[in-house]
Protein backbone atom coordinates (compact mmCIF):
# COMPACT_ATOMS: atom_id res chain seq x y z
CA UNK A 1 0.00 0.00 0.00
CA UNK A 2 1.34 3.54 -1.10
CA UNK A 3 -0.04 6.99 -0.79
CA UNK A 4 -2.13 8.60 -3.39
CA UNK A 5 -0.25 11.37 -4.79
CA UNK A 6 -1.38 13.79 -7.27
CA UNK A 7 0.50 12.54 -10.23
CA UNK A 8 -1.41 9.29 -9.48
CA UNK A 9 -4.79 11.54 -9.99
CA UNK A 10 -2.83 13.18 -13.06
CA UNK A 11 -2.41 9.87 -14.64
CA UNK A 12 -5.96 8.51 -13.72
CA UNK A 13 -7.48 11.80 -14.99
CA UNK A 14 -5.04 11.23 -18.49
CA UNK A 15 -6.63 7.91 -19.19
CA UNK A 16 -9.98 9.97 -19.90
CA UNK A 17 -8.18 9.91 -23.25
CA UNK A 18 -8.78 6.70 -23.88
CA UNK A 19 -12.06 6.67 -22.96
CA UNK A 20 -13.23 9.52 -25.36
CA UNK A 21 -10.60 7.65 -28.33
CA UNK A 22 -12.48 4.66 -27.63
CA UNK A 23 -16.01 6.39 -27.89
CA UNK A 24 -15.00 9.02 -30.81
CA UNK A 25 -13.60 5.83 -32.88
CA UNK A 26 -16.75 3.50 -32.21
CA UNK A 27 -18.98 6.94 -33.01
CA UNK A 28 -17.77 7.10 -36.56
CA UNK A 29 -17.44 3.17 -37.28
CA UNK A 30 -21.06 3.17 -35.85
CA UNK A 31 -22.00 5.52 -37.94
CA UNK A 32 -21.19 4.38 -41.17
CA UNK A 33 -22.14 0.84 -40.45
CA UNK A 34 -25.37 2.45 -38.63
CA UNK A 35 -26.40 4.68 -41.92
CA UNK A 36 -25.86 1.70 -43.69
CA UNK A 37 -28.03 -0.50 -41.08
CA UNK A 38 -30.76 2.35 -41.55
CA UNK A 39 -30.99 2.46 -45.36
CA UNK A 40 -31.03 -1.34 -45.61
CA UNK A 41 -34.13 -0.95 -42.92
CA UNK A 42 -35.91 1.67 -45.03
CA UNK A 43 -35.45 0.79 -48.60
CA UNK A 44 -38.21 -1.06 -50.31
CA UNK A 45 -36.56 -4.43 -50.66
CA UNK A 46 -37.46 -7.29 -47.79
CA UNK A 47 -34.77 -9.23 -47.82
CA UNK A 48 -32.50 -6.30 -47.05
CA UNK A 49 -34.65 -4.90 -44.46
CA UNK A 50 -34.24 -8.37 -43.01
CA UNK A 51 -30.76 -8.16 -42.97
CA UNK A 52 -31.21 -4.97 -40.68
CA UNK A 53 -33.68 -6.44 -38.39
CA UNK A 54 -31.51 -9.49 -37.61
CA UNK A 55 -28.36 -7.64 -36.94
CA UNK A 56 -30.08 -5.12 -34.94
CA UNK A 57 -32.18 -7.77 -33.07
CA UNK A 58 -29.12 -9.82 -32.75
CA UNK A 59 -26.96 -6.76 -31.15
CA UNK A 60 -29.84 -5.19 -29.33
CA UNK A 61 -30.29 -8.56 -27.71
CA UNK A 62 -27.35 -9.44 -25.97
CA UNK A 63 -24.78 -7.39 -23.30
CA UNK A 64 -22.63 -5.25 -25.04
CA UNK A 65 -20.12 -7.34 -22.58
CA UNK A 66 -20.51 -10.86 -24.16
CA UNK A 67 -20.27 -8.71 -27.64
CA UNK A 68 -16.63 -7.80 -26.28
CA UNK A 69 -15.54 -11.21 -24.83
CA UNK A 70 -16.80 -12.49 -28.43
CA UNK A 71 -14.62 -10.05 -30.22
CA UNK A 72 -11.70 -10.08 -28.23
CA UNK A 73 -11.51 -13.66 -27.48
CA UNK A 74 -13.19 -14.70 -31.04
CA UNK A 75 -9.65 -13.17 -33.37
CA UNK A 76 -7.69 -15.96 -30.89
CA UNK A 77 -9.92 -18.65 -31.38
CA UNK A 78 -8.95 -18.08 -35.51
CA UNK A 79 -5.09 -17.61 -34.30
CA UNK A 80 -5.45 -13.92 -34.79
CA UNK A 81 -4.06 -12.26 -31.38
CA UNK A 82 -5.67 -8.58 -31.12
CA UNK A 83 -5.07 -5.78 -28.95
CA UNK A 84 -7.52 -5.05 -26.57
CA UNK A 85 -7.78 -1.40 -28.29
CA UNK A 86 -8.93 -3.11 -31.75
CA UNK A 87 -11.62 -5.62 -30.22
CA UNK A 88 -13.05 -2.84 -28.33
CA UNK A 89 -13.40 -0.14 -30.87
CA UNK A 90 -14.79 -3.10 -33.07
CA UNK A 91 -16.91 -4.58 -30.36
CA UNK A 92 -18.63 -0.86 -29.68
CA UNK A 93 -18.34 0.04 -33.50
CA UNK A 94 -20.65 -2.85 -34.04
CA UNK A 95 -22.61 -2.51 -31.12
CA UNK A 96 -23.26 1.27 -31.66
CA UNK A 97 -24.46 0.69 -35.35
CA UNK A 98 -27.72 -1.20 -34.39
CA UNK A 99 -28.59 1.79 -31.90
CA UNK A 100 -28.05 4.27 -34.83
CA UNK A 101 -28.82 2.54 -37.36
CA UNK A 102 -32.66 1.69 -35.03
CA UNK A 103 -32.53 5.76 -34.30
CA UNK A 104 -31.99 6.95 -37.85
CA UNK A 105 -34.67 4.95 -38.49
CA UNK A 106 -36.83 6.35 -36.52
CA UNK A 107 -36.02 9.67 -37.40
CA UNK A 108 -36.91 8.37 -40.98
CA UNK A 109 -40.11 7.53 -40.17
CA UNK A 110 -41.18 10.03 -38.70
CA UNK A 111 -40.98 12.36 -41.90
CA UNK A 112 -44.71 12.43 -43.18
CA UNK A 113 -45.45 9.89 -45.58
CA UNK A 114 -46.17 12.74 -48.16
CA UNK A 115 -42.41 13.36 -49.01
CA UNK A 116 -41.97 10.48 -50.01
CA UNK A 117 -44.76 10.61 -52.26
CA UNK A 118 -43.80 14.56 -53.53
CA UNK A 119 -40.35 13.40 -54.26
CA UNK A 120 -41.18 9.80 -55.92
CA UNK A 121 -43.51 12.25 -58.22
CA UNK A 122 -40.56 14.15 -59.58
CA UNK A 123 -39.18 11.16 -60.65
CA UNK A 124 -36.18 10.56 -57.73
CA UNK A 125 -34.93 7.29 -56.87
CA UNK A 126 -35.30 5.75 -53.74
CA UNK A 127 -31.88 7.05 -52.37
CA UNK A 128 -32.15 10.23 -54.22
CA UNK A 129 -35.15 10.61 -52.03
CA UNK A 130 -33.27 9.25 -49.06
CA UNK A 131 -30.58 11.79 -49.85
CA UNK A 132 -32.00 15.07 -50.29
CA UNK A 133 -35.64 14.64 -49.03
CA UNK A 134 -36.12 12.66 -46.51
CA UNK A 135 -32.38 12.36 -44.66
CA UNK A 136 -32.39 15.99 -44.58
CA UNK A 137 -35.44 16.72 -42.37
CA UNK A 138 -34.84 13.01 -40.56
CA UNK A 139 -31.45 14.54 -39.28
CA UNK A 140 -32.88 17.21 -37.35
CA UNK A 141 -35.28 14.99 -35.39
CA UNK A 142 -32.74 12.33 -34.89
CA UNK A 143 -30.09 14.59 -33.28
CA UNK A 144 -31.49 14.50 -29.46
CA UNK A 145 -32.06 10.76 -29.46
CA UNK A 146 -28.27 10.16 -31.11
CA UNK A 147 -26.42 12.20 -28.61
CA UNK A 148 -28.46 10.41 -25.80
CA UNK A 149 -27.00 7.39 -27.32
CA UNK A 150 -23.59 8.83 -27.30
CA UNK A 151 -24.39 9.92 -23.28
CA UNK A 152 -25.00 5.87 -23.22
CA UNK A 153 -21.95 5.03 -25.09
CA UNK A 154 -19.51 6.85 -23.15
CA UNK A 155 -20.41 4.94 -19.87
CA UNK A 156 -20.50 1.79 -21.74
CA UNK A 157 -16.88 2.13 -22.82
CA UNK A 158 -15.88 0.93 -19.09
CA UNK A 159 -16.85 -2.76 -20.14
CA UNK A 160 -13.29 -2.56 -22.20
CA UNK A 161 -11.73 -2.67 -18.94
CA UNK A 162 -12.58 -6.26 -18.86
CA UNK A 163 -10.33 -7.07 -21.24
CA UNK A 164 -7.29 -5.35 -20.39
CA UNK A 165 -8.42 -1.83 -21.96
CA UNK A 166 -7.08 0.96 -20.08
CA UNK A 167 -9.40 3.60 -19.94
CA UNK A 168 -10.92 5.48 -17.00
CA UNK A 169 -12.08 2.64 -14.93
CA UNK A 170 -9.80 0.30 -15.29
CA UNK A 171 -6.95 3.48 -14.41
CA UNK A 172 -9.43 3.82 -11.19
CA UNK A 173 -9.05 0.31 -10.50
CA UNK A 174 -5.31 0.01 -11.09
CA UNK A 175 -4.69 3.31 -8.57
CA UNK A 176 -7.35 1.91 -6.02
CA UNK A 177 -5.24 -1.40 -5.92
CA UNK A 178 -2.25 0.36 -5.03
CA UNK A 179 -3.59 3.02 -2.64
CA UNK A 180 -7.06 1.55 -1.48
CA UNK A 181 -8.57 5.09 -1.82
CA UNK A 182 -11.32 4.09 -2.89
CA UNK A 183 -13.74 6.83 -2.52
CA UNK A 184 -11.46 9.43 -3.84
CA UNK A 185 -10.63 7.57 -6.50
CA UNK A 186 -14.11 6.35 -8.38
CA UNK A 187 -15.37 9.73 -7.65
CA UNK A 188 -13.17 11.36 -9.59
CA UNK A 189 -13.27 8.64 -12.13
CA UNK A 190 -17.06 9.29 -11.57
CA UNK A 191 -16.89 13.10 -12.14
CA UNK A 192 -14.70 13.02 -14.86
CA UNK A 193 -17.40 10.48 -16.80
CA UNK A 194 -20.14 12.82 -15.78
CA UNK A 195 -18.18 16.11 -17.02
CA UNK A 196 -17.66 14.44 -21.08
CA UNK A 197 -21.52 13.75 -20.68
CA UNK A 198 -22.82 17.08 -19.69
CA UNK A 199 -20.36 18.53 -22.59
CA UNK A 200 -22.31 16.04 -24.71
CA UNK A 201 -25.45 17.30 -23.84
CA UNK A 202 -24.72 20.83 -24.31
CA UNK A 203 -23.83 20.03 -27.69
CA UNK A 204 -27.40 18.43 -28.12
CA UNK A 205 -28.79 21.33 -27.10
CA UNK A 206 -27.14 23.82 -29.09
CA UNK A 207 -27.01 21.81 -31.93
CA UNK A 208 -30.72 21.58 -32.29
CA UNK A 209 -31.20 25.44 -31.70
CA UNK A 210 -29.43 26.59 -34.55
CA UNK A 211 -29.80 23.80 -37.09
CA UNK A 212 -32.68 24.77 -38.93
CA UNK A 213 -33.07 22.06 -41.22
CA UNK A 214 -36.77 20.69 -40.68
CA UNK A 215 -38.59 23.82 -41.29
CA UNK B 1 -53.69 7.12 -79.55
CA UNK B 2 -54.94 9.57 -76.39
CA UNK B 3 -52.47 10.89 -74.19
CA UNK B 4 -54.04 8.98 -71.33
CA UNK B 5 -55.65 5.33 -72.03
CA UNK B 6 -57.33 4.00 -68.54
CA UNK B 7 -59.15 0.57 -69.29
CA UNK B 8 -60.96 -1.44 -67.21
CA UNK B 9 -59.01 -0.97 -64.05
CA UNK B 10 -59.91 -2.77 -60.82
CA UNK B 11 -57.71 -1.44 -57.71
CA UNK B 12 -58.30 -2.62 -54.20
CA UNK B 13 -57.18 -1.59 -50.89
CA UNK B 14 -57.31 -5.17 -49.23
CA UNK B 15 -60.81 -6.35 -49.24
CA UNK B 16 -62.29 -3.32 -50.31
CA UNK B 17 -62.54 -2.76 -54.01
CA UNK B 18 -61.92 1.02 -54.55
CA UNK B 19 -61.92 1.34 -58.75
CA UNK B 20 -64.44 -0.66 -60.09
CA UNK B 21 -63.83 -1.13 -63.77
CA UNK B 22 -62.63 2.83 -65.02
CA UNK B 23 -62.31 2.87 -68.09
CA UNK B 24 -60.99 6.70 -69.53
CA UNK B 25 -59.03 8.54 -72.31
CA UNK B 26 -57.84 11.79 -72.67
CA UNK B 27 -56.55 13.46 -75.18
CA UNK B 28 -53.79 15.72 -75.42
CA UNK B 29 -54.49 19.20 -74.48
CA UNK B 30 -57.66 18.40 -73.35
CA UNK B 31 -59.16 19.62 -69.56
CA UNK B 32 -60.81 16.62 -67.63
CA UNK B 33 -62.33 18.05 -64.27
CA UNK B 34 -63.36 14.88 -62.03
CA UNK B 35 -65.82 15.21 -59.15
CA UNK B 36 -67.72 12.33 -56.77
CA UNK B 37 -68.30 11.98 -53.17
CA UNK B 38 -65.74 11.80 -50.47
CA UNK B 39 -64.06 8.22 -50.83
CA UNK B 40 -65.75 7.39 -54.66
CA UNK B 41 -61.81 6.91 -55.85
CA UNK B 42 -61.13 10.12 -57.27
CA UNK B 43 -57.77 10.50 -56.02
CA UNK B 44 -57.09 6.89 -56.16
CA UNK B 45 -57.76 6.76 -59.94
CA UNK B 46 -54.89 10.08 -59.99
CA UNK B 47 -52.39 8.35 -58.07
CA UNK B 48 -52.89 5.50 -60.13
CA UNK B 49 -51.71 7.00 -63.46
CA UNK B 50 -48.39 7.92 -62.37
CA UNK B 51 -47.79 4.72 -60.55
CA UNK B 52 -48.21 5.70 -57.13
CA UNK B 53 -50.59 3.37 -56.28
CA UNK B 54 -50.60 -0.10 -58.22
CA UNK B 55 -53.53 -1.64 -59.60
CA UNK B 56 -54.97 -5.60 -59.61
CA UNK B 57 -56.21 -5.40 -63.28
CA UNK B 58 -56.76 -3.83 -66.16
CA UNK B 59 -54.27 -1.16 -68.10
CA UNK B 60 -53.19 2.42 -67.73
CA UNK B 61 -51.19 3.40 -70.74
CA UNK B 62 -49.32 7.03 -70.77
CA UNK B 63 -48.13 8.51 -73.74
CA UNK B 64 -48.30 5.02 -75.31
CA UNK B 65 -46.46 3.60 -72.56
CA UNK B 66 -47.95 1.12 -70.26
CA UNK B 67 -47.93 2.12 -66.23
CA UNK B 68 -48.49 -0.65 -64.32
CA UNK B 69 -45.75 -2.91 -66.18
CA UNK B 70 -43.10 -4.36 -63.96
CA UNK B 71 -40.49 -3.13 -67.16
CA UNK B 72 -41.72 0.54 -67.29
CA UNK B 73 -39.13 2.95 -65.78
CA UNK B 74 -41.72 4.71 -63.34
CA UNK B 75 -38.66 6.89 -62.69
CA UNK B 76 -38.78 8.29 -66.42
CA UNK B 77 -42.40 8.38 -66.65
CA UNK B 78 -43.37 10.39 -63.88
CA UNK B 79 -41.04 13.07 -65.05
CA UNK B 80 -44.09 13.40 -67.53
CA UNK B 81 -46.62 13.21 -64.98
CA UNK B 82 -46.66 16.52 -62.80
CA UNK B 83 -48.66 15.82 -59.83
CA UNK B 84 -50.11 18.58 -57.43
CA UNK B 85 -51.55 17.68 -54.34
CA UNK B 86 -54.48 19.21 -51.22
CA UNK B 87 -51.64 19.38 -48.90
CA UNK B 88 -48.85 20.75 -51.30
CA UNK B 89 -46.15 19.00 -50.17
CA UNK B 90 -43.60 21.26 -50.38
CA UNK B 91 -39.89 20.46 -49.08
CA UNK B 92 -39.69 22.28 -46.10
CA UNK B 93 -36.26 22.46 -45.79
CA UNK B 94 -35.47 23.76 -48.92
CA UNK B 95 -36.27 27.03 -50.35
CA UNK B 96 -38.38 27.49 -53.02
CA UNK B 97 -36.05 28.12 -55.50
CA UNK B 98 -34.71 24.54 -54.68
CA UNK B 99 -38.04 23.00 -54.07
CA UNK B 100 -38.28 23.84 -58.09
CA UNK B 101 -34.54 22.83 -59.06
CA UNK B 102 -33.91 19.69 -56.84
CA UNK B 103 -36.21 17.27 -59.95
CA UNK B 104 -34.24 19.32 -62.48
CA UNK B 105 -30.57 18.61 -61.24
CA UNK B 106 -30.97 15.68 -59.16
CA UNK B 107 -33.20 13.74 -61.79
CA UNK B 108 -32.57 15.72 -65.29
CA UNK B 109 -28.82 16.10 -64.34
CA UNK B 110 -29.29 19.68 -65.69
CA UNK B 111 -26.54 22.33 -64.52
CA UNK B 112 -27.47 24.40 -61.58
CA UNK B 113 -27.64 27.55 -63.85
CA UNK B 114 -30.13 26.39 -66.15
CA UNK B 115 -32.43 25.00 -63.76
CA UNK B 116 -32.67 28.39 -62.02
CA UNK B 117 -32.87 30.00 -64.85
CA UNK B 118 -36.33 27.36 -64.86
CA UNK B 119 -36.98 27.95 -61.69
CA UNK B 120 -37.20 31.72 -62.39
CA UNK B 121 -39.70 31.22 -65.47
CA UNK B 122 -42.29 28.90 -63.81
CA UNK B 123 -41.86 30.77 -60.56
CA UNK B 124 -43.40 34.32 -63.24
CA UNK B 125 -45.50 32.02 -64.47
CA UNK B 126 -47.29 31.57 -60.76
CA UNK B 127 -46.87 34.95 -60.24
CA UNK B 128 -44.34 34.26 -57.34
CA UNK B 129 -40.68 35.53 -58.47
CA UNK B 130 -40.32 37.73 -56.23
CA UNK B 131 -40.22 34.39 -53.52
CA UNK B 132 -37.32 32.39 -54.70
CA UNK B 133 -35.42 32.61 -51.77
CA UNK B 134 -38.50 32.18 -49.16
CA UNK B 135 -38.81 29.00 -47.54
CA UNK B 136 -42.46 26.88 -46.96
CA UNK B 137 -43.16 27.94 -43.98
CA UNK B 138 -43.00 31.88 -44.85
CA UNK B 139 -45.54 31.30 -47.33
CA UNK B 140 -49.27 31.69 -47.11
CA UNK B 141 -51.07 28.41 -48.05
CA UNK B 142 -51.93 29.51 -51.83
CA UNK B 143 -48.29 30.43 -52.28
CA UNK B 144 -46.95 27.23 -51.20
CA UNK B 145 -49.79 25.55 -53.70
CA UNK B 146 -47.85 27.95 -56.17
CA UNK B 147 -44.72 26.94 -55.49
CA UNK B 148 -46.15 23.15 -55.79
CA UNK B 149 -47.27 24.26 -59.06
CA UNK B 150 -44.63 25.51 -60.32
CA UNK B 151 -41.96 22.45 -58.87
CA UNK B 152 -44.22 20.35 -61.41
CA UNK B 153 -44.61 22.55 -64.30
CA UNK B 154 -40.81 22.98 -64.05
CA UNK B 155 -39.91 19.35 -65.54
CA UNK B 156 -42.36 20.04 -68.40
CA UNK B 157 -44.60 17.60 -67.85
CA UNK B 158 -47.34 16.67 -70.77
CA UNK B 159 -49.88 15.76 -68.17
CA UNK B 160 -50.86 17.81 -64.85
CA UNK B 161 -52.93 15.90 -62.01
CA UNK B 162 -54.38 18.00 -60.14
CA UNK B 163 -55.96 16.68 -56.24
CA UNK B 164 -58.35 19.00 -54.60
CA UNK B 165 -55.74 21.39 -54.70
CA UNK B 166 -57.75 24.39 -53.11
CA UNK B 167 -59.50 22.01 -50.59
CA UNK B 168 -56.56 23.10 -47.78
CA UNK B 169 -56.74 26.94 -48.31
CA UNK B 170 -58.73 29.25 -46.96
CA UNK B 171 -61.44 30.76 -49.26
CA UNK B 172 -59.53 34.21 -50.20
CA UNK B 173 -56.76 32.23 -51.32
CA UNK B 174 -58.42 30.01 -53.81
CA UNK B 175 -58.66 32.56 -56.27
CA UNK B 176 -55.23 33.06 -57.26
CA UNK B 177 -54.36 29.45 -57.53
CA UNK B 178 -57.45 28.77 -59.53
CA UNK B 179 -56.06 32.02 -61.52
CA UNK B 180 -52.65 29.82 -62.23
CA UNK B 181 -54.66 26.80 -63.28
CA UNK B 182 -56.75 29.09 -65.77
CA UNK B 183 -53.71 30.17 -67.09
CA UNK B 184 -51.93 26.69 -67.67
CA UNK B 185 -55.25 25.70 -69.55
CA UNK B 186 -54.96 28.35 -71.54
CA UNK B 187 -51.82 27.45 -72.88
CA UNK B 188 -52.89 24.37 -73.48
CA UNK B 189 -51.48 22.10 -70.88
CA UNK B 190 -53.65 18.50 -70.65
CA UNK B 191 -54.55 18.65 -67.01
CA UNK B 192 -57.03 16.37 -65.00
CA UNK B 193 -58.40 17.52 -61.28
CA UNK B 194 -60.37 16.78 -58.78
CA UNK B 195 -62.38 19.77 -57.42
CA UNK B 196 -64.95 20.80 -55.81
CA UNK B 197 -64.84 23.94 -57.37
CA UNK B 198 -68.27 23.53 -59.44
CA UNK B 199 -67.82 27.05 -60.94
CA UNK B 200 -64.30 26.54 -62.15
CA UNK B 201 -64.90 23.22 -63.73
CA UNK B 202 -68.29 24.40 -65.51
CA UNK B 203 -65.88 27.10 -67.21
CA UNK B 204 -62.20 25.58 -67.73
CA UNK B 205 -63.19 21.87 -68.02
CA UNK B 206 -63.74 20.14 -71.65
CA UNK B 207 -64.96 17.14 -70.03
CA UNK B 208 -66.23 15.85 -66.69
CA UNK B 209 -66.31 12.84 -65.05
CA UNK B 210 -68.69 12.16 -62.01
CA UNK B 211 -67.38 9.31 -60.36
CA UNK B 212 -69.42 7.37 -57.38
CA UNK B 213 -68.20 4.13 -55.72
CA UNK B 214 -65.30 3.66 -57.79
CA UNK B 215 -66.56 3.85 -61.07
CA UNK B 216 -67.64 6.46 -63.70
CA UNK B 217 -71.31 7.28 -63.07
CA UNK B 218 -71.71 9.87 -65.59
CA UNK B 219 -69.54 11.76 -67.95
CA UNK B 220 -69.54 14.29 -70.99
CA UNK B 221 -69.29 18.43 -72.26
CA UNK B 222 -68.55 19.72 -68.51
CA UNK B 223 -71.65 22.05 -68.88
CA UNK B 224 -73.99 19.13 -70.14
CA UNK B 225 -73.20 16.99 -67.67
CA UNK B 226 -73.73 19.69 -64.67
CA UNK B 227 -76.81 21.30 -66.20
CA UNK B 228 -78.19 18.10 -67.29
CA UNK B 229 -77.43 15.46 -64.45
CA UNK B 230 -79.01 11.93 -65.91
CA UNK B 231 -78.50 9.85 -62.78
CA UNK B 232 -80.31 10.20 -59.49
CA UNK B 233 -76.98 10.09 -57.62
CA UNK B 234 -75.37 12.83 -59.50
CA UNK B 235 -78.29 15.29 -59.11
CA UNK B 236 -78.53 14.43 -54.89
CA UNK B 237 -74.08 15.02 -55.51
CA UNK B 238 -75.19 18.58 -57.00
CA UNK B 239 -77.25 19.21 -54.89
CA UNK B 240 -75.45 18.81 -51.84
CA UNK B 241 -72.42 20.60 -53.38
CA UNK B 242 -74.22 23.76 -54.92
CA UNK B 243 -76.52 24.58 -51.56
N1 LIG C 1 -53.91 3.84 -48.45
C1 LIG C 1 -55.16 3.38 -48.31
N2 LIG C 1 -55.41 2.25 -47.63
C2 LIG C 1 -56.65 1.78 -47.50
N3 LIG C 1 -57.73 2.36 -48.01
C3 LIG C 1 -57.58 3.50 -48.70
C4 LIG C 1 -56.28 4.07 -48.88
N4 LIG C 1 -56.42 5.20 -49.61
C5 LIG C 1 -57.73 5.33 -49.86
N5 LIG C 1 -58.43 4.31 -49.32
C6 LIG C 1 -59.88 4.12 -49.43
O1 LIG C 1 -60.21 4.09 -50.79
C7 LIG C 1 -61.43 4.75 -51.02
C8 LIG C 1 -61.26 5.80 -52.08
O2 LIG C 1 -60.37 6.78 -51.59
P1 LIG C 1 -59.98 8.07 -52.41
O3 LIG C 1 -58.98 8.79 -51.59
O4 LIG C 1 -59.61 7.71 -53.78
O5 LIG C 1 -61.34 8.87 -52.43
P2 LIG C 1 -61.63 10.32 -52.94
O6 LIG C 1 -62.72 10.20 -53.93
O7 LIG C 1 -60.39 10.99 -53.35
O8 LIG C 1 -62.21 11.02 -51.65
P3 LIG C 1 -61.98 12.48 -51.04
O9 LIG C 1 -62.95 13.37 -51.74
O10 LIG C 1 -62.33 12.33 -49.60
O11 LIG C 1 -60.55 12.84 -51.27
C9 LIG C 1 -61.90 5.29 -49.69
O12 LIG C 1 -62.86 4.42 -49.17
C10 LIG C 1 -60.67 5.27 -48.84
O13 LIG C 1 -60.99 5.02 -47.50
MG1 LIG D 1 -59.21 12.55 -52.54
Amino acid sequence: MRELTTSDMFWLLFAARWTIALTVVSILGGSLLGAIIMVLRVIPFPPAKAVAILYINLIQGTPALGQLFIVFFGFGVFGYDVSPWFAATLAFSLYSAAFLGEIWRGGVHAVPHAQWEASASLGLSTLQQLRYVIIPQAFRLSIPPTIGFWVHLVKNTSLASVIGFIELTRAGQIINAATFRPMTVYLTVAAAYFVICFVLTQLSARLEGSLRVAR
Amino acid sequence: MSLVEIENVHKSYGDIEVLRGVSLRIEEGEIVAIIGRSGSGKSTLLRCINGLEPIQSGTIRFDGQQVNSADTDLRKLRQKVGIVFQSFNLFPHLNAERNITLGLTVVKKMPPDEARTIARKVMTQVGLEDKLDAYPDMLSGGQQQRVAIARSLAMSPKLMLFDEITSALDPELIGEVLTVLAGLAEAGMTMMLVTHEMGFARNVAHRLVFMHEGEIWESGAARAVLDDPQTPELKSFLGSVLI
